[in-house]
């Protein structure tokens, strides 16, 4: 069997043997199903989400924020990146500012812009950009920075105009960077966008597992858990794609043959 | 005062970095359609002359003049090839050679169709959709070649271009870019340390002293006939003679600057 083949299959024993030594001590009376409910039961109650019209809205309000604090997130955080790092005094004076922004724990704004936007789709959306923003800024800053010196002086010496170079040179450079922190960023906006919810909404994952954890139901908090992952697990793969097509011109990692 | 007929005329050029002296005072004029290689110890300041006729640097004392115009602000009528691999790695070879034509507002349509003949040119046919680590270093310097030499540019300027490579493939380089400048004859500043390569493609050779305040202390003329046979030269008697003949002026530099570097 292939190497890759051998891999996947351990990785399902291991996952399969998780389950069930789970689902067995449920049953078997060793573990509380009040704290720890079943995993069948998880998957009844998925099940019974899943033939709700609700659950499907709640899924598109999350999918809907975590896309629009991305994009949102991602596009700031470039031009700011950009412009701070082709302009050094600039990027000297705000410099303290960013660090200082930056080291706020961002979660605890939630509170914050859920008092100035509402309980609606923007205080989600501001949240999850405040968390995206930071990132896609420091590595556009360090690839506008790190740009090889002699692949500008080349392109200079092709008497590249100021806009060519942005456009041919700095832009494709930082967008490997960009895009390498692209998984990351993904989290940070779902994050952003289910944390949200979490603290005051009335729809959405994050509004789905708060009302679960009102009642103590903990089958419901783990199933929005699961469910959640999922999401994540998707638009990672998404993201995969994207990269894929983007970073061709990139060698292949020596391990992939 | 420019003579005419001169592609690059330096007269009593003085670099000075603050208050360190590159160039002493370097007189070098080359003709339109001339091939002049230069040749000096390490340090010397052959780069620094390249950047000068680029319009990079600014003489501290002296004259340049290029088509017997002074020469203000950059040069428009020069293409420069690092010794350093300046190409886009996010391009493929086609769009890097035509990088220079883009630059200047042509349509990336245009520009590749300009490019692929290039590309035919410099024996890289087929490999247009390639991206530079698809490209072995050869390959890559051809790509780099085509990328200055489309903007056709009346001074072709070359600092090192082929050091890194190997001794084949250098070789193959040398028949390339003698091929594309016997068709097509420009005036062309080869900076290199290699004797052989100077002797080799150039119709004369330059040889700076040691630096600092390095300056010029021979101007040999290669009368080697063309078309020049670049694997079957190195071992003719004229080659040979020319080789005794600068190294005897090159050599005693190459010895100053060890002892001067310690």
């Amino acid at each position: 069997m292939s190497r890759r083949g051998r891999v996947a299959l351990t990785q399902f024993a291991i996952l399969l043997g998780m389950i069930l030594i789970w689902e067995l001590g449920v049953w078997a009376g060793l573990i509380d199903p009040f704290f720890f409910p079943a995993p069948s039961t998880l998957v009844v109650r998925i099940g019974e989400w899943m033939s709700t019209a609700d659950f499907w809205g709640d899924i598109g309000i999350t999918l809907l924020e975590t896309v629009l604090s991305f994009l949102a997130g991602i596009g700031i955080g470039t031009a700011l990146g950009i412009w701070l790092g082709l302009s050094p005094f600039a990027a000297e004076v705000v410099q303290p500012f960013i660090k200082m922004f930056n080291a706020i724990p961002r979660i605890l704004l939630g509170p914050i812009f859920v008092i100035w936007f509402g309980l609606g789709l923007t205080s989600k959306v501001a949240l999850g950009v405040t968390l995206v923003l930071f990132v896609a800024f420091f590595n556009t800053f360090q690839g506008v920075r790190e740009v090889n010196p002699v692949v500008l002086a080349n392109a200079r010496l092709l008497r590249a105009s100021k806009s060519s170079l942005l456009r041919h040179v700095y832009l494709p450079s930082a967008t490997t960077w960009i895009l390498s922190s692209l998984r990351v960023s993904v989290g940070m906006a779902v994050m952003g966008a289910v944390v949200a919810e979490y603290l005051g909404s009335s729809a959405g994952l994050g509004h789905l597992i708060a009302q679960a954890e009102g009642v103590l139901d903990a089958t419901g908090v783990f199933a929005g858990i699961i469910v959640l992952s999922a999401f994540v697990v998707v638009l990672d793969a998404i993201v995969d794609c994207a990269e894929k097509r983007l970073l061709v011109w990139r060698p292949a990692p020596a391990h992939e043959s | 005062m420019g003579r005419p007929g001169l592609a690059v005329d330096l007269h009593d050029v003085m670099i000075r970095f603050g208050d360190f002296t590159a160039v002493k005072s370097m007189n070098l004029q080359v003709a339109e359609t001339e091939f002049v290689a230069v040749v000096g110890p390490t340090g010397c300041g052959k780069s620094t002359i390249l950047n000068t006729v680029t319009g990079l640097l600014k003489p501290a004392a002296g004259d340049v003049r290029i088509f017997g115009k002074s020469l203000t602000g950059l040069n428009g009528q020069s293409g420069y090839m690092l010794q350093q691999e300046g190409l886009l790695p996010w391009k493929t070879a086609q769009d890097n050679v035509g990088l220079g034509l883009v630059f200047q507002g042509r349509s990336v349509a245009k520009a590749r169709e300009q490019a692929r003949p290039w590309l035919a040119k410099v024996g890289l046919k087929g490999f247009e959709e390639r991206y530079l680590h698809q490209l072995s270093g050869g390959q890559r310097k051809r790509v780099a070649m085509a990328q200055t030499l489309i903007m056709e540019p009346k001074i072709v300027l070359m600092d090192e271009p082929f050091s890194a490579l190997d001794v084949h493939t250098r070789r193959l380089m040398h028949r390339i870019l003698l091929d594309l400048w016997q068709a097509d004859r420009r005036s062309l500043i080869f900076i290199t340390h290699d004797l052989d390569e100077a002797i080799t493609l150039a119709d004369r050779v330059v040889v700076m002293s040691a630096g600092p305040a390095s300056r010029m202390v021979a101007d040999v003329r290669i009368t080697l006939p063309r078309p020049r046979d670049v694997s079957a030269l190195q071992t003719t008697d004229e080659f040979v003679a020319l080789y005794r003949e600068i190294w005897s002026l090159l050599g005693a530099e190459v010895e100053k600057s060890y002892v001067t570097q310690g």
